[in-house]
């Protein structure tokens, strides 16, 4: 600090600390209502339960347990492969989708085309699985069209399994990709397509070489926000997968609820957010590039 | 005509697959019948007649709505404090506060309902405080990310010259800023008040005794297939699309009218 302060830095020093006021209310906010929480987690998660509580010393029996138990242990296998496979089907069917509406509905129906597409978005995620169980129960719209047109003598296995928790999870992030990519797609310069043609390539190497590779900021927002809801999803697989392959939600629901296990629910939390944090570094280079 | 077949064969069966469940949910709450399954028989209201008697649904119903309009309405707040604070006044460490605010962003519902349940560690009661608490954390980072773009060059020179008139700071926030991002901030809210509206498991976790309307519906699941459970979902679809439809019909008219506004 100068010892004769300038006019400057004192109009600075008052703008700096009006700017504190300012944001210290969502600041605090945040750190009390989220980082204490989410450390408190990670706290009891070195703390094993006792009787209902946490008590003892610290240390890692919870984490032990998760590596020693196939229970635990495959919950996380069937999250991963959940969360793989609708993150691959949801952009296989979002990608057309999005490219269809940018690219060859007519300019002044994108709008309408793109809300029409995305309106069943707004259904509360409890209401949209129980439609989906609607239209997949062995009684239900599929299974009784399939033997009406005498494709089938017997209903289907449609539901309480995993490629029902699948379908419901597609239906929801197909819908939510196709706005993420949608939006990368109109940024692209069509005059980047349109000199590629001239230039003699065909519409195979114009999509690979100029579409695809843009839209790689579309692909990968979408793939995060599909890795962070899937990953952490109780209400989709409870609803639709049944007790068939429980994934990582359900087995800490089942420590709170059954097992009063809070501590080792908030070890199997710890290790879910840490394979979320692990995806994001790996899309966060592909959601960055399109910034720069 | 030659273009418009491969459009509509990519679009067509695409509807198809969006729109089957809901047109279900909405179809068979009309349905006469205990299974809501074909062949359709109908249509009654009877089952909405059910669920709008029943007090523990109203109650519900009440109880969404305070939580939503409440959370949202603090969210907005806080967000649009932050939003001017780090935009248009100086703020030390600005990209670590940015980062901090959209963190709960990168985390599950199910993280951030938890570690309230762990924080409060039995002292403090559920309730449907709690759950406003937790809905806040949820939708804060959402409304600031929806606000904080806002703030651009053009909105900084209509502060400017209100500044350079003689006005306040204060005067600059409430006659200048607030209302040049009026739209802003009522999509910010919609889109706020529909999270908190449909959100289940912060509301499970934290609601206790006073339950809200997905988690009254999640326990109407136990019984299976039932039409009331379709008349209640299709009720919850119906708002949460009016309130999309509000920001639509919003965002809408500002691209038609003054862009600076």
């Amino acid at each position: 600090m100068m010892a004769t302060p300038s006019p400057e830095a004192a109009l600075d020093r008052i703008a700096a600390r009006r700017g504190m006021w300012l944001v210290a209310p969502a600041v605090l906010w945040t750190l009390a209502f989220f980082l204490l929480p989410t450390l408190s987690i990670l706290g009891l998660s070195l703390y094993q339960a006792e009787g209902g509580r946490a008590a003892g010393a610290l240390t890692l029996a919870n984490y032990e347990r998760f590596a020693a138990q196939g229970y635990f242990w495959q919950s996380l296998v069937n999250s991963l492969i959940l969360t793989g496979l609708v993150t691959v089907i949801s952009l296989a069917l979002a990608f057309p989708l999005a490219a269809t509406i940018a690219f060859r509905v007519p300019s002044h129906l994108q709008r309408l085309c793109l809300m029409l597409c995305v309106l069943p978005f707004w259904t509360s995620y409890v209401v949209r699985s129980y439609a989906w169980l609607l239209v997949l129960a062995p009684n239900g719209v599929v299974n009784q069209t399939l033997m009406g047109l005498g494709v089938t003598d017997s209903p289907l296995p449609l539901s309480f399994n995993r490629a029902a928790t699948v379908m419901g999870f597609v239906h929801f992030f197909t819908m939510l990709a196709t706005l993420t990519i949608f939006a990368s797609l109109t940024r692209i310069n069509p005059r980047l397509m349109m000199a590629a043609r001239d230039l003699g390539a065909s519409g195979l190497q114009v999509f690979l070489r100029i579409v695809l590779p843009l839209s790689v900021p579309g692909l990968a927002a979408g793939a995060f926000l599909i890795v962070v809801v899937v990953m952490g999803d109780y209400v989709t697989p409870q609803i639709l997968g049944g007790n068939n392959d429980l994934v990582l939600p359900q087995t800490i629901m089942m420590q709170i609820q059954r097992r009063g296990d809070v501590p080792m629910a908030a070890a199997l939390s710890v290790i879910m957010m840490v394979v979320v944090a692990a995806a994001y570094l790996v899309l966060a280079r592909k959601l960055t590039a399109e910034r720069t | 005509m030659r273009r418009a077949l491969p459009t509509l064969a990519v679009l067509l069966p695409m509807l198809v697959f969006i729109y089957l469940p809901v047109v279900t949910l909405v179809l068979f709450s009309l349905h006469d019948g205990r299974v809501p399954v074909p062949p359709f028989k109908g249509p009654t209201l009877e089952w909405y007649g059910r669920i709008l008697s029943n007090p523990k649904i109203t109650g519900a119903t009440i109880n969404s709505v305070l939580v939503a309009a409440v959370s949202a309405a603090i969210s907005v707040a806080l967000a649009m404090l932050a939003g001017w604070g780090l935009a248009r006044q100086r703020v030390p460490g600005r990209k670590w506060i940015e980062a901090m605010i959209l963190m709960p962003l990168t985390v599950s519902y199910l993280v951030v309902g938890l570690g309230l349940l762990v924080a409060t560690g039995g002292l403090v009661p559920k309730s449907l405080a709690l759950v406003i608490v937790g809905h806040v954390v949820l939708n804060l980072p959402l409304a600031f990310a929806i606000l904080y773009v806002q703030f651009d060059a053009a909105q900084g020179r209509l502060e400017m010259a209100a500044r350079d008139l003689g006005a306040s700071e204060r005067q600059v926030f409430w006659r200048v800023t607030v209302p040049s991002l009026r739209v802003a901030l009522i999509a910010a809210f919609a889109l706020c008040f529909t999270f908190s509206w449909d959100e289940f498991i912060v509301a499970f976790l934290l609601s206790g005794f006073d339950p809200t309307l997905p988690v009254v519906i999640w326990s109407l699941l136990r019984t299976g297939l039932d039409p009331q459970t379709n008349a209640a979902g299709t009720l919850v679809f119906l708002v949460s699309v009016a309130a999309a439809l509000l920001v639509e019909a919003i965002l809408l008219k500002r691209r038609k009218s003054d862009p600076v506004l």
